[in-house]
């Protein structure tokens, strides 16, 4: 068990999957936060997983938006940390709206030629995870961003 | 505000009061041509559909409002690279309503994020066409005088075809729809209408690739083109186009209150023989779709004629549950 002594206020992303975390920090648009310290470990090894990795964030409780990542992967947990202490664990769900997060592949969608047009994806069935794009209702089921 | 960009933005309720309003606009013309007196319509039409437009310039015309638009993209500002946004804004100032009609996918939707005015999908790509399934369903209920306990059989191009799909979603809704399939392999229902909107609502329905089988078992005929811009190998277009030819000795075997509905233009697949026969309704199809675009129009811009006959509101968001438009 990897300690999370050093973290005063932040969040522990544990159980990613291996070799995704770096996609998950870009995500997260982890390089933008100014006053974040970041620690990636990456391939620790898991009981459960075989490999995981691992990305722990020092910074201001809510800084963060952590529905995206619960689009990539809700297997992701999330320890909550203020005080040195875990106040919460939080389980990802999938995010009923993606915003910019995916880009539609639908050629003879309006978003390929409109400016300045956000990328809306919806959770239209959350059993069988499946997003639709807003626009052009084409679904999207691959784990891609943009 | 509300908009029309699709059939289901209408309750089933809702839908009634708009066939009935139909209905009483189709018996009572006098009565409503001048109710859209100094009302503007724009017609932005960024691809050619003759029909559609006229359609909806006659409706338009015969509530006695006036008519504005383009008939294609080359003819508009769209030709410069201006966004739909863009041009909705504009076009917000010089209409009351606007119809669009646009090859890309969701563009209406677009339009009408930007639009101070009702914006109703003319039409876009292979996505919806609302406009003509809600004639599709108003000719069957007028025609018929139900929408529920029949059976109705859907031919030519299932695979591709938005009409079918789009009317197979909204007939869903009623009670006893039964749906017979009647396509080649290539160009069967795609499974995700099958399982999310048949199997999902509880619909029956049967697959057969043979039109003969089907025509004694059927209410209702609806014949489809086969599109050649859907196909990538002319070789494929030009074997399956020809596939379903509906004609007399065809029509001998159907009942006789079976009606014949095709959303038109047609190619071949119904021979001109057929247009004699009383049961082909599809000019008459083409007609009621003024009348049913009629009813649209006055519902979004909130005009009621007639008192006594409902119609639903252009303001849903104000009603209780705030039907999503
Ligand atoms: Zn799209």
């Amino acid at each position: 068990m990897l300690n999370i002594s050093g973290i005063h206020e932040g969040y522990v992303l544990d159980h990613i999957k291996a070799g995704t975390s770096m996609k998950i920090y870009h995500l997260l648009k982890l390089d933008e936060l100014k006053d974040a310290t970041v620690a990636i470990i990456m391939n620790a090894k898991s009981k459960k997983m075989g490999h995981k990795d691992i990305i722990k964030i020092e910074c201001p409780l809510g800084s963060i938006d952590l529905d995206t990542i619960g689009y990539i992967d809700h297997n992701i947990t999330v320890d909550v940390i203020k005080n040195d202490s875990i106040i919460a664990k939080e389980k990802l769900a999938l995010p009923k709206v993606l915003k910019n997060v995916i880009k539609c592949k639908n050629p003879r969608c309006i978003t390929s030629i409109e400016q300045g047009l956000d990328q809306v994806f919806i959770l239209t069935d959350a059993k069988k995870e499946i997003y639709r794009c807003r626009y052009c209702e084409e679904a999207y089921t691959e784990k891609e961003t943009i | 505000m509300r908009h029309c960009m699709s059939p289901l933005d209408f309750s089933v309720d809702e839908l009634d009061q708009l066939m009935g309003l139909a209905a009483d606009i189709e018996e009572n013309p006098d009565k409503y041509s001048h109710a859209c007196d100094g009302k503007r319509l724009a017609t932005c039409f960024y691809e050619p559909s003759t029909r559609t437009r006229l359609s909806f310039e006659s409706a338009m015309l015969r509530l006695g409002g006036q008519t504005l638009g383009f008939a294609s993209a080359d003819s508009s500002s769209a030709s410069k690279g201006e966004s739909v946004s863009d041009t909705l804004r504009i076009i917000s100032g010089y209409a009351d309503i606007c119809a669009i009609r646009h090859p890309k996918e969701g563009a209406p939707l677009v339009a009408s994020l930007h639009s101070g005015i009702p914006v109703i999908n003319a039409g876009d790509g292979g996505h919806a066409h609302p406009t003509q399934t809600l004639a599709d369903l108003y000719t069957i209920k007028s025609l018929k005088g139900r929408l529920d306990h029949f059976t109705i059989g859907l031919c030519g191009d299932l695979k591709f075809g938005r009409t079918v799909h789009s009317l197979i979603s909204a007939l869903v809704r009623y009670e006893g729809v039964h749906f017979v399939l009647i396509s080649p392999e290539e160009l069967k229902l795609p499974s995700y209408i099958r399982e999310d909107v048949l199997e999902k609502n509880g619909a029956t329905y049967e697959e057969t690739e043979s039109l003969e089988d089907a025509m004694p078992k059927l209410d209702v005929l609806y014949m489809t083109r086969v599109q050649r811009e859907r196909f990538f190998n002319e070789d494929d277009y030009v074997r399956l186009k020809d596939r379903y030819i509906l004609d007399n000795d065809k029509m001998k075997l159907g009942r006789e209150d079976m009606i014949v509905m095709h959303p038109l233009p047609r190619v071949n697949e119904i021979s001109v023989e057929v247009d004699d026969d009383p049961r082909a309704q599809y000019f008459t199809q083409a007609k009621k779709a003024v009348f049913i675009r009629m009813a649209l129009i006055l519902t979004l811009l909130g005009i009621q004629v007639d008192k006594n006959i409902p119609q639903p509101t252009n303001n849903p968001s104000s009603e209780k549950g705030g039907e999503k438009c």
